[in-house]
């Protein structure tokens, strides 16, 4: 295998172990804390939660792309 | 993990592992991935309505990731994929009001699963035929990199930008001087028909059109499709929602994978020529077709 190659591999490894603790954490204190509330909006205010699921979306698909990225950074840094 | 928006009980890691698959497919070729997400989210237990709702709503978050990377390497269009989100919603609501017909006329089950079954096929067929075509000949993959394509089908695909129907637009992220309004449109409301008919992003007919009759280069092709899903998806996510079919905790918790998948899918076209993308596709619309034919066979719903 080729220096580089094995050297991204590893990269990703390491971010997919970050990452997987980071996603843990999140579905515990987010997802929990929020679950309720969006059931009740869910029920009671079909509009405003429609346009919060989209929000919700597409802010988790940035946050998380930012933290993959930066996450791929720092290690590609340190190992460099 | 209990879901109390759509009552369900789902694991979690099926979640995730089901959307890092679903997440990889759309990063590399350019698709919503419906026709396997939409089972795998029934075969979890979760309502018809809800898995469709639910993955569209999924499919908007991994496309804005899978967007950023692509756009990052220059594969977006951005003027391209908003004028075909506008021909898109269009097409959907035409081909949703389709459905409504053929349930009062009782036979939607049949008629959809006939239209899927040969429009899967067909374009399998066509794309290995292109595909296959392509390779064989000399220097067809020499624009790996520099993003510039090759197809068998490219004199066609020149017979219709020569279509001089006002008003003409140029298109110079993809490299096309001058195309009709009206192809950009009518690519755009075909591939919505398909998917307000058949469900889903309809990816599997607007990546191709895209490459074979406007001749947007296939890596431009992956990434604009996947902006233009953007746009269409979050529509359909917001009027299911208002219908009480997305549970947006589900959603949520399969893109944390599908957010991982679509970066490895976006990064992995750079390694990838235009025709080699385009042979890889043939198999998807065949996994969409045999989910269909055992629906009909077995009576069972996946």
């Amino acid at each position: 295998m080729k220096k580089g190659t094995a050297r991204t591999l590893r990269a990703f490894v390491i971010e997919l172990a970050i990452y997987a603790v980071l996603v843990t954490t999140y579905f515990f204190l987010v997802l929990n804390l929020l679950g309720q509330w969006l059931y009740e909006l869910e029920i009671h205010r079909r509009y405003t939660y429609a346009a919060l699921a989209i929000v919700l979306i597409i802010g988790q698909a940035v946050l998380l792309e930012s933290l993959t990225t930066f996450l791929i950074r720092l290690i590609r840094g340190r190992s460099e | 993990m209990f879901f109390p928006i759509s009552g369900a009980h789902i694991s979690p890691i099926y979640l995730v592992t089901v959307g890092f698959l679903i997440g990889i497919l759309g990063g590399f070729f350019g698709v919503g991935g419906s026709f396997i997400a939409g089972p795998a989210l029934r075969l979890a237990g979760l309502d018809w309505n809800f898995a469709v709702g639910t993955d569209l709503a999924h499919i908007v978050g991994k496309s804005v990731v899978a967007v950023r990377r692509h756009r990052a390497m220059g594969n977006v269009d951005l003027r391209l994929g908003l004028i075909m989100a506008m021909g898109t919603i269009a097409g959907a609501e035409v081909g949703a009001q389709a459905i409504q017909m053929l349930k009062r006329a009782g036979n939607v089950n049949l008629v959809v699963s006939i239209v899927s079954i040969v429009v899967y096929i067909s374009i399998s067929s066509f794309m290995m035929w292109e595909s296959r075509k392509t390779l064989s000949q000399r220097g067809a993959i020499k624009g790996a990199k520099s993003k510039k394509d090759h197809s068998a089908f490219g004199p066609v695909t020149r017979a219709i930008q020569r279509l001089k129907i006002w008003p003409m637009i140029s298109l110079p992220a993809s490299g096309i001087r001058a195309i009709s309004l009206w192809t950009i449109l009518l690519v755009a409301f075909v591939g919505g028909l398909f998917s307000g008919f058949l469900g889903g992003g309809a990816g599997y007919i607007r990546m191709p059109s895209m490459v074979y009759v406007l001749g947007i280069p296939t890596h431009l092709a992956v990434g604009t499709d996947l902006f233009e899903i953007i746009i269409s998806a979050s529509y359909g996510t917001f009027s299911h929602a208002v219908k009480g079919n997305v549970d947006i905790l589900i959603a949520l918790v399969m893109h944390t994978g599908a957010a991982i998948g679509a970066q490895i899918g976006a990064i992995s076209t750079q390694y990838f020529a235009g025709p080699k993308i385009r042979l890889a596709f043939v198999p998807l619309p065949l996994i969409g077709a045999v989910i269909v034919i055992y629906t009909m066979i077995s009576g069972h719903k996946l």
